[in-house]
């Protein structure tokens, strides 16, 4: 049983890493600021699940599992509202979705 | 285990670095910052299993509700300004 | 592996760091900053300072970025060039950094056994801590009642530099009202028209309260204290002023409620203090303050957080109202 769990805690980390890769890939890498929000966004969402989920497998029950709990709901519940926000910011002082390459937009 | 995912993580927060420098517009500066913060609070919490001390995760709690609080004083701020820019025009004209 | 992990962030530091020097944008050297505070704290942990990596992540990441970005709010967005005197603050600046490399070829290496510091005060607080005072936290048994003293400077500071930016900022309070026919103010308003944020954070207000006050308490078992809390604290209260506008701030913990917080929280500690001499002991023992010496000390310390605790948390709401509330020219 203990190893099973540990197997499970392993691919869940090892598919949190990926995914916290490739996020940080394409927000770098990614032509336009809508599209970079979308890599972003996989990792405030995906990766964060994978990874504490991963970690609260190796923690067993114990305060420690409810702290993670804890951490896993405030960036869930904060990470989609701060993309929205700041999407919705950039979208009302007139960045435009949709242009393939970034115009210079020093605000 | 816990090391593969700490490099990953620190990798990551390596490109969102790059993206913060540099990100033409000040919005992607912005969403480079919220991204460094959430990928902190995930190295603070797997580098405190790593260390094998699960009081550490205090830390990760605290950065996790702050972060948040700093990309809304962000937004804020754009507003204010624009509406400041809306009323200098009103009054020049 | 340790190593490895201090050199990355420690890289990462540098470079974040030229880059706040070389842009002239203000607004994106506030941004760097932010991520320059998260680096710190990520730095701190990683060489297994809890205490102060949960005080910079309190202060540095949410609430300094606030206050910058209000001074931004009041004054420019872009540098002013300076292009005189370049070449001898640069000559300056080289050789005082030779000479401080120089100096830190005596310095023992990091985490030496052999240093003095691990030798004679080290063991000394690790050893007496459970005995005199009894809690596990011993960060929190040196800052409260071994160097009692040099806390309640700290408190001190932090108070001075409250009424030294409330005498700056507060002068033209009587100019706020707005007189024509504009838009209100923009910082009334706050994000209030924006439903999702507004929902999520009042979602989120209780909470960080909540939290604000479990590490205060809980500063004796684990990493936390008076000056995380108070920060904790405040950031949820300029949460809700960021996103009700700041009148409504002000009518749920108005000036005089801050200012008698800060003043408080300062005199408490005090009040402990002369509360062992008259008990019958010295300035700030606080074996003297109930029958059992241990006991004396929790208690003690206990109230010295909470007086910290209070005075911070006003003293930072003091300074976001101050600057939240005057209008730009």
């Amino acid at each position: 049983m203990d190893s099973a769990s540990d197997v499970l805690s392993w691919i869940l980390l090892a598919l949190g890493g990926g995914f916290v890769f490739v996020g940080g890939l394409g927000a770098l890498r990614l032509p336009n600021f809508y599209t970079r929000m979308h890599a972003a966004s996989l990792t405030d969402s995906m990766a964060s699940i994978l990874i504490l989920l991963g970690i609260m497998l190796q923690a067993g029950w114990s305060l420690a599992a409810i702290k993670l709990l804890a951490i896993l709901a405030f960036l869930l519940l904060t990470g989609p509202t701060a993309s929205y926000a700041l999407a919705n910011a950039a979208l009302l002082s007139g960045l435009k979705p949709g242009s393939s390459a970034d115009e210079s937009k020093e605000n | 285990m816990y090391y593969i995912v700490s490099i990953a993580i620190l990798i990551t927060m390596a490109l969102a670095l790059a993206r913060a420098l540099l990100g033409p517009s000040v919005y992607d500066r912005v969403l480079a910052v919220n991204m460094f913060g959430t990928k902190t609070t995930l190295l603070l919490s797997v580098i405190a299993f790593l260390y094998g001390r699960p009081d550490f995760l205090d830390l990760a709690l605290t950065y996790a509700l702050i972060n948040f609080i700093g990309v809304l004083a962000v937004l804020e701020f754009f507003q204010s300004r624009s509406i400041r820019r809306v009323n200098n025009r009103v009054d020049g004209n | 592996m340790v190593i490895l992990f201090a050199v990355f962030l420690l890289t990462l530091l540098v470079l974040t760091a030229v880059a706040i020097v070389r842009t002239e944008n203000l607004f994106v050297a506030v941004m760097l900053t932010g991520i320059f505070s998260l680096l710190m704290a990520a730095n701190f942990f990683v060489l297994d300072a809890a205490d102060v990596a949960l005080t910079e992540a309190a202060i540095g990441a949410g609430i300094t970025t606030v206050l910058f970005l209000g001074a931004l709010a009041l004054t420019a967005e872009h540098e002013k060039s300076v292009s005189a005197g370049r070449w001898l603050s640069m000559g300056v600046v080289i050789v005082t950094t030779l000479v401080l490399i120089y100096a830190t070829f005596d310095k023992p290496r990091l985490g030496d056994p052999q240093a003095p510091v691990h030798l004679h005060v080290a063991p000394w607080y690790l050893d007496k801590t459970p005995e005199i005072i009894g809690i596990p936290n011993v960060v929190t048994a040196v800052l409260g009642s071994f160097r009692g003293y040099d806390t309640l400077g700290e408190l001190f500071v932090v108070f001075t530099a409250c009424i030294g930016v409330l005498f700056i900022l507060s002068g033209r309070r009587g100019r706020h009202l707005p007189s024509n026919g504009r838009a209100s103010s923009s910082t009334d308003q706050g994000l209030g028209h924006h439903l999702i944020p507004k929902v999520v954070g009042r979602l989120l207000i209780p909470f960080i309260v909540l939290f604000g006050f479990y590490v205060q308490f809980h500063g004796e078992y684990g990493p936390g204290g008076g000056f995380q809390a108070g920060a904790i604290v405040a950031a949820g209260i300029i949460l809700y002023a960021l996103l009700e506008g700041e009148t409504q701030a002000l009518k749920a913990v108005p000036l005089p409620a801050l200012m008698g917080m800060v003043v408080g929280g300062a005199m408490l500690y005090g009040a402990v203090g002369i509360a062992g001499i008259v008990l019958g002991g010295n300035f700030l023992d606080y074996s003297v303050l109930a029958d059992n010496p241990v006991t004396g000390q929790q208690i003690g310390i206990l109230i010295i957080e909470l007086g910290v605790g209070i005075a911070v948390c006003g003293a930072l709401l003091s300074i976001f109202h101050a600057f939240a509330a005057r209008e730009p020219s």
